[in-house]
Order: structure tokens, then C-alpha cells, then sequence
């Protein structure tokens, strides 16, 4: 991250380069009970992107989806879209629209009306916001619909509404605060498809809002995990998944195992650490990190199976199954006393049985071992 | 009786003993006089209280009465400029204390722009009588003017509330999202935040209207000679021999204002 921030400037004029925010700082209130919503974030947003903030409540991604669409100001730091300046434009003089949580559309227009009123307002011909808003309509299938009111249509409905008025204008960057949080799980599936269709198709810049990090993983290209006004970690599903650089990071996404270990030696971001169990594995470092001494590793629950003792990297009593139908967890607490979780997917033919009580090896998948950076 | 297990239904605030009798009363005591009234403009003698047979002669002869004519004109020209000012003033006075971020003076703010709610009525027209005194002195100018500023001043309240109230239901995100679809802050007001509040400007129009078109104590100390309303007229009357005409008179007021409210109920449950 603190590369990003070095090289950010001259990656201002660069073709490709859609967003830059530069150190910036949100604070509300003043005095004792002023909150830091946003503390010195960085981050470059590419074009044509799906790039996704995923954080708990709270932590501040709608104040940067706010200072983004200029709904509000930084206390300090810029914001540059294609390398102006835009920290302090109103957000109608922004080629940046949102699809809001609440999808806010104007109850006394129809359908029709509330896609188009983003044209109108931006001075384009009758016959050309007519035509939009016909292409608009059958992007999001609601062709039907276009006289309703927004009253008088569903949920799922409002949803591609509130997208296409959002489309319509043509942004350079759409900012969703999570659309989809108020829709039933089938729904939200059915746009979650819909959503990447539409960003590929129009490829226009999505910036999208959740705290749900299986939507997250799923839609995003690139992902930026947020905590306590912080930027944490910015990388693929697959890097913030299999190399999380922070316990908050690992933690917040999917199940983990935390493993202590002692370093043994590193060098050109890996390491080779010493477990508990006395046998040496390799492991991957965060970005600039050498460590030395005693350190916290993660490795994801899939990326270990059970042998025979002795066998794999660590052994454990095993003091749980539960079966899930497509996956079976298996709950062990290592020699250390620390709980670990194994987990496999179930076969058709079983062949190796564990019972509950039983000392087993735990074999490691080459090169899933992850070190936090604490 | 177990008085233990009745305690679960005497609490209910439906069944308090007496309930029906109070609420029937009440009723009685609003509607009786009004009944009345209403009756009594149709006699057909010259008495109010003594009922002689049906007619509709009170409604002709306050028809053909001339300076009934002049007060209901005066009357009807007062209120329609009272509610239409206040009611501009009004919506503004709401826009600045609904779309602001709240300070601390807000609560005094409020307390000055309802002032005529609170302070006596007969000391605001003793106090328009004495200024407007001075003005007329200082300026020699006469005319309806100094009624239509003393109506709009007490009628803004009125017309305040019901405004105020819609701004601060509407959802504030509908106009951030007009701004997001490139409104400048002139086109969100008229584009999102005007349509949506008309239902409370008509709401709060129609209360000042009304307001204005009954009030006596201000309007009997700051008229001048001549610049009788149809509720000083009657007051006025009260003095000589009253005929069933006031009856009638007070009727058709009462129309009117029936009128006026469901002519309101009809266009905002239109909008809603
Ligand atoms: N207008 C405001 N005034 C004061 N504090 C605010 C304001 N807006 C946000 N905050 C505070 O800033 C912090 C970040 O809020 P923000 O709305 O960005 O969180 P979020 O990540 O979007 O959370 P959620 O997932 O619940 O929507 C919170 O502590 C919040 O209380
Ligand atoms: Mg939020």
C-alpha cells in the first residue's frame, strides 16, 4: 500500500487509471466525541474494474463511497479521477453516479421518468434521453414496466431501476452501496449475475459496497478489506483469500487456523518456519516483511487432510466430526492445545475413517502457509 | 368476584368505566350548537330561537344584503392574500429549518416563527393596533394592506406546521440522488423537493385560509372605518336585534370550510 501511495502521482495521467485517493482523512464531530471514519486511506481504483470494499459496520466504506460521489468532503488528502483533482466538486459536476441501499428513487416519476432524469438534467435532447432510456430499460429487462410507478413495482424490480437511472448518464464510475442487502437470497444470487453482465457489458468502473465477503469473493476483481477507518489489505479474492497479510483480514474472511512458530530463516518473501510439532515448513511472507522470532500463521481449513501419525506436518487429537453433506469438518486441538480445523470434501467411497478421540497426522498443502503481519 | 383476574382487562385503557358516556358527551357538546345552528337558518320566522316553519328567506336576504356582499368580498380578497404569503414564507421558513444541519438557536427559531401561537391574541392586536397607528400617522397611507400584513403574520404558523412536517418526513437521500443524476441544488428543488412537499404547502395554504377567513380579535382592532369582514359584520350585529340571517351566514362559512378541508383530503391522498 505505501508503494501505491509513493507512485500514485505519477500514475495520475496514466491511461487506465480510473481513481486515485491519496491519504485520505474523514473525521465527523469535533472536539471529544469526534469519530476518524476514514484514516489515511490510499488506494488506486483501475478502469473497467469490479473492485470491491469489504469491511464490518462501520468501518467506513460509505464514507468513502460518500467522498467518491462528493457527497462529502475530505478533512484532508485528494481524491483524483483521471488526474483531476475532484475532492471538492459538487457531486452534479462528477461523472460519477450511485446505486443507493435504499435504491432512493423518485417516488412522483414513473419508470421511465427516473431513468432518464439524469439525461435531462444534463441538457440532452427528448428524442436522445427517449432513446437511452429504451436501451436502458431492456438492459436491465424492464421494459414492461416503463409507466409504473416506483411504488408499485418489487424489491428486485426498484433494484434494476435504481440501476439503470444509475447507468443511464453513462458514468466513468458506478458506486453501489450495497444493492443487494435488502433482497431474499435467491434474488440476490440472480443480481449478483446480473451485476457482472451489466459491468461487463457497459465496462464502466464499478465500486461496490458489502460486508458480505462470499458476495465479495465471488464478484469482485480486485478487493480492498477495511477496518476501523484503515485500509488493510488490497489484492485478488484469490490473494485476499489464500495470502491474507493481516489476522484481521484472515480472520474476517472465511475459517482459518492460527499456528505459533519460530523462524528459522527467510528470504525473497518466504520462510521457513518451525512448528509446534517440531517439523519445519515453508511459508509465504506479506509484501517488505522479515520477520524474525516468533510469528502467527494461517492456514485455510481445505488446505490440510488427515494421514496417519507422524506422517504429516502436525498431529492433533481429534475431538469432533461434523458432516455437512458436501464437506465433512473435522475438529482436532494440536499438541500445543491450539484448535485447529480440518476440512474435506466428502467422496463417494470413504476409504479412511477417523473416530473421535484418535491421535492423527495433519498433512499441509504445499505452500498454503500464510505469515501475518501482526 | 376474584379481583385478581379481572386486573388484566381493567387495565385496558378501551374499558375504563365511563369511557362511552364522556366520549358521547363530548361529541353532544360539539355537534349540538352547530346542529343548531344550521337548522335555525332555515326558519321562517324573525327569531333565532323560535322555530316558525321552513324558508329559505334568511339565505336570500343575506344574499341580497349589500354590505354582507361587501365584508364577504373583503373577507374572502383578506384571506386569499394572507394564505397565499404566508404560505410562501412558510415553505421557506420550513426549507431553512428542515435543510439545515441543527444548531443550537434551531429550538428559539422555531419558538419565533410559531410566536403567534403562543402569545395572547388580544395583545398582538393591541400591538399591530398602536404600530400600525404610528405608521398611518408617519405615512398617511390608507387601505386593506395593513389587515393582509396582520392576517399573513398570524396565518404563518398555521401554514408552517403541516410544511414543515412533510419536509422533515421526505427521504433526504431522494434529493443527494438527484444531485448524484446531475441536478444543480435549483433543479433538485424543483425537480424532487417542491413536487414532493406540495401535498403539505396545499395542506398548510388551505389551514391559513381558513384561519384568516374567522379571525376577529386582530381583525376588529386593526380595521379601519369601513373594512368590515363577514366576522366583524356578524359581531356587529350582535348588538342590534339578531335575525336568523347570522344563522345563515354562519352556514355557509361553515360549507365553505367543509369544502376547503375535503377539497385537501381529496388531493393529498391523490398524491400519497
Ligand atoms: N454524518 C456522520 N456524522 C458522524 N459520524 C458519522 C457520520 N457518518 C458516519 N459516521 C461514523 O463514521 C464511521 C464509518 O461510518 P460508515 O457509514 O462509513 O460505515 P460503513 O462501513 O458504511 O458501515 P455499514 O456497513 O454499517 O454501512 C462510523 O463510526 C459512523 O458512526
Ligand atoms: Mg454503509
Amino acid at each position: 500500500m505505501q508503494d501505491n501511495v509513493n507512485d500514485a502521482p505519477a500514475n495520475a495521467h496514466a491511461p487506465g487509471v480510473d481513481i486515485i485517493a491519496q491519504n485520505v482523512v474523514k473525521i465527523f464531530g469535533e472536539g471529544a466525541g469526534q469519530v476518524r471514519a476514514l484514516d489515511d486511506v490510499s488506494v488506486t481504483i483501475h478502469e473497467n474494474e469490479f473492485f470491491t470494499l469489504l469491511g464490518p459496520s462501520g468501518c467506513g466504506k460509505t464514507t468513502l463511497l460518500r467522498l467518491i460521489a462528493g457527497f462529502d468532503h475530505p478533512t484532508s488528502g485528494t481524491i483524483r479521477l483521471e488526474g483531476q483533482d475532484i475532492s471538492h466538486l459538487p457531486p452534479y459536476k462528477r461523472p460519477v453516479n450511485t446505486v443507493f441501499q435504499n435504491y432512493a428513487l423518485f417516488p412522483h416519476m414513473t419508470v421511465a421518468q427516473n431513468i432518464g432524469f439524469g439525461l435531462e438534467m444534463l441538457g440532452r435532447s427528448n428524442s436522445d434521453v427517449a432513446d437511452v432510456v429504451d436501451k436502458m430499460l431492456a438492459l436491465v429487462r424492464m421494459g414492461e414496466l416503463r409507466d409504473r410507478r416506483t411504488d408499485q413495482i418489487s424489491g428486485g424490480q426498484q433494484q434494476r431501476v435504481a440501476l439503470a437511472r444509475a447507468l443511464a448518464p453513462r458514468p466513468k464510475v458506478l458506486l453501489l452501496d450495497e444493492p443487494l442487502s435488502a433482497l431474499d437470497y435467491k434474488l440476490r444470487k440472480d443480481m449478483q449475475i446480473e451485476l457482472k453482465r451489466l459491468q461487463h457489458e457497459t465496462g464502466i468502473t464499478f465500486i461496490f459496497v458489502t460486508h458480505d465477503q462470499e458476495e465479495a469473493l465471488t464478484m469482485s476483481d480486485r478487493i480492498a478489506v477495511m477496518s476501523r477507518g484503515q485500509i488493510l489489505q488490497i489484492g485478488s479474492p484469490r490473494q485476499i483469500y489464500d495470502h491474507p497479510a493481516e489476522r484481521f483480514v484472515a480472520d474476517f474472511i472465511g475459517d482459518t487456523n492460527f499456528l505459533i512458530a519460530d523462524v528459522t530463516s527467510s528470504a525473497g518473501g518466504k520462510a521457513r518456519l518451525l512448528l509446534s510439532s517440531g517439523r519445519e515448513v515453508n511459508a509465504d511472507l506479506p509484501e517488505g516483511m522479515t520477520p524474525s522470532g516468533r510469528v502467527t500463521a494461517v492456514v485455510r481449513p481445505e488446505h490440510a487432510t488427515l494421514v496417519t501419525p507422524g506422517e504429516g506436518e502436525l498431529d492433533g487429537m481429534l475431538e469432533n466430526v461434523v458432516y455437512l453433506g458436501t464437506d465433512t469438518h473435522y475438529h482436532l486441538k494440536l499438541s500445543d492445545n491450539a484448535p485447529f480445523v480440518v476440512r474435506s470434501q466428502n467422496q463417494r467411497n470413504e476409504d479412511e475413517v477417523f473416530a473421535v478421540g484418535e491421535t492423527v497426522g495433519i498433512a499441509l498443502e504445499s505452500d498454503s502457509l500464510q505469515v501475518l503481519r501482526d | 368476584m376474584n379481583i385478581l383476574s379481572m386486573k388484566p382487562k381493567t387495565f385496558s385503557l378501551r374499558y375504563q368505566p365511563g369511557f362511552t358516556i364522556i366520549a358521547l358527551a363530548c361529541f353532544f357538546m360539539l355537534y349540538a350548537p352547530i346542529v343548531t345552528l344550521v337548522i335555525y337558518s332555515f326558519n321562517a320566522g324573525k327569531y333565532i330561537s323560535i322555530w316558525e316553519g321552513f324558508s329559505l328567506q334568511w339565505y336570500v336576504s343575506a344574499w341580497n344584503n349589500e354590505i354582507v356582499q361587501d365584508a364577504t368580498i373583503r373577507s374572502l380578497v383578506l384571506a386569499l392574500q394572507a394564505s397565499l404569503y404566508s404560505t410562501v414564507l412558510a415553505t421557506m421558513a420550513a426549507l431553512g429549518t428542515t435543510r439545515i444541519r441543527p444548531f443550537r438557536g434551531l429550538t428559539a427559531i422555531y419558538a419565533m416563527i410559531n410566536q403567534p401561537l403562543m402569545v395572547p391574541e388580544i395583545v398582538t392586536a393591541v400591538a399591530l393596533l398602536i404600530l400600525f397607528a404610528m405608521i398611518k400617522v408617519a405615512t398617511g397611507v390608507q387601505g386593506l394592506f395593513y389587515l393582509v400584513a396582520a392576517h399573513t403574520a398570524f396565518c404563518i404558523p398555521f401554514a408552517y406546521l403541516p410544511i414543515r412536517a412533510r419536509l422533515e418526513g421526505m427521504d433526504l437521500t431522494l434529493e443527494t440522488a438527484a444531485a448524484d443524476l446531475y441536478a444543480t441544488p435549483w433543479m433538485t428543488f424543483r425537480r424532487v423537493t417542491l413536487p414532493l412537499m406540495w401535498p403539505g404547502i396545499i395542506a398548510g395554504a388551505m389551514l391559513a385560509f381558513v384561519i384568516s377567513l374567522d379571525d376577529i380579535v386582530i381583525t376588529e382592532f386593526v380595521k379601519s372605518a369601513g373594512q368590515e369582514t363577514l366576522p366583524t359584520y356578524m359581531l356587529g350585529q350582535l348588538r342590534r336585534i339578531i335575525t336568523p340571517e347570522i344563522n345563515a351566514i354562519s352556514t355557509v362559512l361553515l360549507a365553505i370550510s367543509l369544502l376547503v378541508v375535503s377539497f385537501f383530503f381529496v388531493v393529498s391522498h391523490k398524491r400519497d
